[in-house]
């Protein structure tokens, strides 16, 4: 390290650490090259969190990328400086910038599975920078690794790190990434997504590590995201960036309270929770009934474990859980793609056959799927008019004349104009694919649409406004829906009755109102807690109680005997939780859940 | 297509793809017209044996007298006339076989995958040449066997990219709907993969043409007295030692024509991929 | 461990049961003949008595299975029968053209592997550049020749024009090693100009596509050296397609050994079978055709196994 690294200016401020001005970056795509960072400014100083909150083409990776002086191939730096204390990066050798890079400037990308090398084991890349960059002896480098794996709560931090990377879970593994970032002592690091892929009980684990190393730490951060909640809850001051253009800038407190562009103004709106109002007189009779499912893969063990949901007719029903809780095997047993092994599902009173080669032209029209990526729900070789067009003739029987009409009627009903039809899925933005596939469904004139994780790829303002489609289109069509969804938030927003899976069985269902409200599972306490709040000091609230310290940093596992929610539980009875099956209750609330406790020892 | 189009992605295309298809443009028209292009007749004996270059015989004479330059232009006809009825046959066999295996899966890809790999896994002029030694050196022998062998590359490339295609939701949203396995197949997958096995076309045509040259260079492909530029190289390769150039004439005619096809499918699976990398 | 092994074997064992479905093939493929192969071979002579001593003689008058046996064992304690045309022992006539034919191959693999795999490399590090953009155009050209046009090609230059190497290979084994490498230069090259440039575009897209992935990137980032990169974190993921592509390019090799055999008259065993396919001297198709194909399975077989004893995934699990 030089000697001008630490100088102060004459007025006695300190000068940022990292300083970029004008910054202007283009990109190639088949068009040739074009403008994605269009002269952005920013400073940082040492110890300062600085979050980059933009959607997708916001350029906020790639600006993230350019203060380590970086550009993916691809790319390329136009104008403007990017100073980090006080040596210009843009025009500095290769060289230079890489005896920066891992020493001073540390990178934590968003999957750290990709990122660590398959052929490697964890401690030897923990070293590898350190040792390389001759800042740490091999000896030294590999203690400082068990050191930082310890303070940061790594499981067996001794020998954790002599296993390689597809040995160990997700999530400790993008913190074993933040651990090997801290490796050389940096003074700025880039959180690229570092926790987009992850659960919500995962992604509160990978946090606390974050927080750790930046506020004990004192290291400045730019922390990249799309996720106002989360970085609220590390930085000091956030961008707000939209098609690499600088929307806003400002401390956290005022950016959450007071924002002053539209723009940033509809992003926290969108992530705020807006509660719907409960269906206005639910028919009585149930549309859907499942009665006792079970399910499984081939020979692998039941993802779902005696399953029974009703759906009543005109409402909307969410099924809530983390990956892997089996929800989406739900939505396969349902459509028929996945026969159960037990059990038997009930449309409007009538015994669905289990396989879908099986049911017929109407039981198929009546139950219609909307998927989770619209990029991969829709045939890229077909125009709208054709993919809207075919349920209209094959289930009802239009063509000619009256199949336009009604293509023209249902582009109406998605709120897109009729210059669609001869589109091809390519020429549309995610959120009008995402209507497509809507109006697809409605073109079968179904009484009930599987919605499976309709919202959770869409940036998040054009999510809330499928949601709000959704809703219109409810009430309107009288429709009923079974929403999939890994989101609280949106569940929150459009169910009037919730089913929360654990590890393949009902932890617990009822009203929406009676789930989200004490008295709660303990796995429901655990799952709402986990949801970023759009509020300083969440995080440090969380962390501190006592569901967070028992639940986060494990596994789910789908066991045969007792509650599969044991290892996590804090209200854990030891014995018992661990062998016997929880029993079914209903609360006074009206809502059932499987637990050893009352619902009144769970109401404290 | 509209004409006006495909000129226009004709003119957007590298150099080497442009030379390559004006160089298959040239071959086409030479292939369809030999009668009337070239100056004598396919087998007419003329003359002595390996007469020069010269006003009458504009390339000279082969090993029997007969006109160099008319059995090229024949050998056209010939040559890429069966490659190309190679090639239709192995395609049509291997992608409705391959699409197949991927869309219905379970026991039928199964078997289909395993007779595929033992083909394979025996290389193909070893093959043929058992096959011709046993059945001798008949046509049809020779153009089912190549046409069945070859079939299981252009298999293996269609289940591959058909699979790739069968696991998005959009071919879901077709089951669930009800569809049959006819309208999965022709309406929701081979659209999406007619780029790749367009290419895979090209390659397939070069590799058949190299190969019934090759046989026929070892006198065991087309007979005589056909005219076919593989057995064109080896009647007249004693040439060579005179350092004349004739006999390589034919073998440039072969490596040009490949060359330039080549070229075409380079394009094309760049253009296809974007920017992935396809060698 | 023990879970490697067992996919090891597993895959061994595939490659065992696909020779002998060849060996098979091989063997019955001559009942697939309409009618009879002696009456077929003999033509014209075929009286009853020649064709009666004839198939005594390809053993044809044995039910099939114990034929099939008494080939297979034969096969396997190097007794190959009797060649139709010459009456000679067929593991005679073999071996000293197999040791030729392995000779030849050996010496084009010993320069167009590392040449292939240097100059492949190359061309992924300087992607785009105009070495890789002429390297493209190069292999794509000589992908694109037959094996015979180069090899008259560099038979007319160096042999007939500068009269530098000799036009037809005829090798022995009392010949030194040197001189033997010198006949064989020319064929040699042949084999290793058309094989070079299929395994640099196959290892140039492999190379590009192991430094796209996020772990290259990370160690950029992480200001590692590029040797480094290259040695520490591309290497090591490089070797199983770099093996695979080995593989691929020598079992091609094997084969394309056939022709330019028969251009420079080489004595190998490429020639000796395609000799016999114009005798139909099927007993010595046959064993030629089995030793191809052996030699073409153990090559994959090997790729598949190197890569799978160097995946990380199956040497730890979790």
């Amino acid at each position: 390290m030089s000697a001008e690294t630490h100088s102060n200016t004459e007025s006695g401020t300190i000068t940022p650490l990292l300083e970029v001005k004008g910054l202007r970056i283009e990109g190639l795509s088949e068009k040739g090259w074009h403008e994605i960072v269009c002269g952005v400014d920013l400073q940082l100083k040492r110890g300062e969190v600085l979050g980059l909150i933009g959607e997708s083409g916001a350029g906020k990776s790639t600006i993230g990328l350019a203060s380590m002086g970086y550009t993916r191939d691809g790319c390329r730096i136009t104008d403007g400086d990017i100073i980090f204390d006080g040596l210009e990066l843009r025009t500095a050798s290769e060289e230079k910038k890489r005896r920066l890079r891992g020493t001073r400037i540390a990178y934590v990308a968003q999957s750290a599975a990709a990122a660590f090398n398959p052929a490697h084991r964890l401690l030897d890349q923990f070293s590898e920078a350190p040792v390389d960059h001759g800042v740490l002896s091999r000896r030294e480098a590999e203690k400082k690794g068990r050191d930082l794996y310890r303070s940061l709560d790594l499981p067996d931090p001794e020998n954790i790190g002599e296993r390689w990377p597809h040995q160990v879970s997700g999530g400790q593994l993008q913190r074993m990434m933040v651990a090997m970032a801290m490796a050389c002592g940096p003074d700025l690091l880039v959180f690229d997504e570092p926790t987009t892929a992850l659960d919500v009980t995962t992604q509160i684990e990978v946090l606390k590590t974050i927080k750790e190393v930046v506020t004990a730490r004192q290291v400045a951060a730019i922390y990249i995201t799309h996720d106002l909640a989360v970085v609220a809850q590390l930085a000091d001051h956030l961008m707000v960036l939209r098609y690499g253009d600088l929307i806003e800038m400002n401390t956290t407190g005022q950016m959450l309270t007071a924002p002053q562009q539209d723009y940033t103004r509809a992003l926290l709106d969108a992530r705020t929770r807006h509660e719907k109002p409960p269906s206005e007189a639910a028919e009585s009779g149930a549309l859907l009934t499942i009665n006792s499912v079970t399910a499984g893969y081939r020979n692998g063990p039941d993802i779902l474990q005696d399953v029974s949901v009703s759906v009543t007719r005109g409402q909307t029903v969410a099924v809530v859980g983390e990956s892997g809780s089996g929800k989406s095997t739900l939505a396969r047993v349902i459509t028929g793609l996945l026969p159960p092994r037990s059990g038997s599902i009930e449309f409007a009173g009538e015994r669905l056959p289990p396989e879908l080669a099986q049911r017929n032209k109407r039981q198929l029209r009546e139950a219609q799927m909307i998927y989770q990526m619209p990029d991969v729900a829709l045939n890229p070789r077909q125009r709208v008019r054709d993919i809207i067009g075919r349920p209209l003739s094959f289930y009802l029987g239009l063509s000619g004349k009256e199949r336009e009409r009604r293509i023209i009627e249902l582009l109406e009903q998605i709120e897109l104009s009729d210059r669609y039809i001869d589109r091809f899925p390519g020429e549309l933005s995610g959120g009008e694919k995402q209507r497509i596939c809507i109006a697809r469904a409605l073109a079968a004139e179904p009484d009930l649409i599987i919605c499976d994780e309709v919202t959770s790829a869409l940036d998040t303002i054009v999510a809330q406004a499928i949601l709000n489609l959704l809703q219109r289109l409810q009430s309107e069509l009288r429709l009923t829906y079974l929403f999939i969804s890994h989101d609280l938030d949106t569940v929150a927003s459009i169910a009037d009755k919730v089913v929360v899976f654990y590890a393949g069985r009902i932890a617990e269902q009822g009203p929406k109102s009676a789930v989200f409200e004490p008295p709660f599972h303990p796995y429901t306490r655990l799952l709402l807690s986990s949801v970023p709040e759009m509020r300083q000091n969440w995080l440090e609230e969380t962390l501190s109680t006592r569901e967070a310290q028992a639940g986060i940093a494990r596994e789910v596992k789908i066991t045969e005997r007792g509650c599969p929610f044991n290892e996590r539980c804090p209200a854990v009875i030891p014995d018992i939780c661990v062998s016997e099956r929880p029993p079914v209750q209903t609360a006074a609330s009206g809502h059932t859940f499987a637990c050893q406790h009352s619902p009144k020892e769970l109401a404290s | 297509m509209p004409m006006s189009n495909l000129f226009k992605e004709f003119l957007s295309a590298p150099l080497t793809a442009k030379f390559g298809m004006l160089v298959i443009f040239g071959y086409a028209v030479i292939s369809i017209f030999a009668p009337l292009i070239a100056p004598y007749g396919e087998t007419e004996i003329l003359g002595g044996a390996y007469e020069l270059w010269g006003d009458k015989y504009l390339l000279g004479t082969d090993n029997l007298g007969r006109d160099m330059l008319s059995r090229l232009i024949y050998g056209a006809r010939n040559t890429i006339g069966i490659a190309l009825l190679i090639t239709v046959l192995a395609f049509l066999l291997g992608s409705i076989t391959g699409m197949i295996a991927a869309t219905v899966g379970g026991w039928t890809d199964q078997i289909l995958g395993r007779i595929v790999d033992v083909l394979m896994s025996i290389p193909s002029l070893i093959f043929a040449l058992l096959v011709l030694s046993i059945f001798g050196t008949a046509m049809p022998y020779l153009i089912s066997v190549i046409a069945i062998l070859d079939s299981t590359r252009v298999f293996r490339l269609a289940r591959a990219t058909a699979m790739n295609v069968a696991v998005m939701d959009f071919v879901e949203v077709a089951r669930l709907r009800g569809e049959r396995l006819g309208w999965i197949t022709v309406k929701e997958i081979l659209p999406n993969i007619t780029a790749p096995l367009l290419a895979e076309f090209g390659l397939r045509f070069c590799f058949v043409f190299l190969f019934i040259s090759a046989l026929s260079f070892l006198g065991l492909g087309i007979q005589p007295p056909t005219a076919d530029w593989g057995s064109m190289v080896r009647d007249n390769s004693t040439l060579i030692t005179y350092d004349d150039i004739t006999p390589l004439l034919p073998a440039g005619a072969i490596a040009l024509l490949t060359v330039a096809v080549n070229f075409v499918v380079d394009w094309m699976l760049h253009k296809s991929s974007g920017l992935k990398d396809v060698s | 461990m023990i879970h490697i092994l067992k996919i090891v074997a597993q895959r061994i064992a595939l490659g065992l049961l696909t020779l002998l479905v060849i060996s098979l093939f091989i063997t019955f493929g001559v009942e697939l003949l309409p009618g009879d192969l002696a009456e077929s071979i003999l033509g014209q002579s075929a009286t009853p008595e020649t064709v009666r001593v004839f198939r005594a003689e390809l053993g044809l008058d044995k039910p099939a299975h114990l034929r099939y046996l008494d080939w297979l064992a034969g096969m396997a304690t190097g007794d190959m029968g009797v060649s139709l045309a010459n009456k000679r022992e067929i593991s005679e006539l073999v071996g000293i053209r197999l040791a030729n034919t392995l000779f030849l191959g050996g010496f084009a693999a010993a320069i167009a592997v590392p040449l292939a795999l240097l100059l492949g490399i190359l061309a992924a590090l300087y992607r785009n550049s105009f070495y890789d953009r002429a390297v493209n155009v190069f292999t794509l050209t000589s992908i694109s020749f037959p094996e015979f046009f180069v090899a008259y090609i560099l038979i007319l230059f160096f042999a007939i024009k500068f009269g530098w190497f000799p036009g037809i290979s005829n090798v022995s084994t009392e010949l030194a090693l040197g001189d033997k490498l010198y006949r064989t230069l020319l064929p040699a090259a042949t084999l290793t100009l058309v094989v070079v440039a299929h395994m640099m575009r196959m290892t140039r897209a492999a190379i590009i596509n192991l430094l796209a992935s996020p772990y290259i990137e990370m160690a950029r980032l992480k200001g590692i050296r590029p040797t480094r990169i290259i040695l520490r974190h591309a290497l090591p993921n490089a070797l199983a397609p770099i093996v695979n592509v080995i593989a691929l390019n020598l079992a091609y090799l094997v084969v394309g050994v056939v022709i330019v055999e028969v251009v420079f008259v080489y004595p190998g065993l490429g020639q000796l079978l395609v000799d016999s396919v114009s005798k139909r001297d099927v007993p010595v198709v046959q064993a030629c055709s089995m030793i191809f194909a052996s030699v073409y399975i153990l090559l994959n077989l090997s790729a598949d196994v190197i890569s799978i004893i160097t995946n990380p995934r199956l040497l730890h699990p979790r």
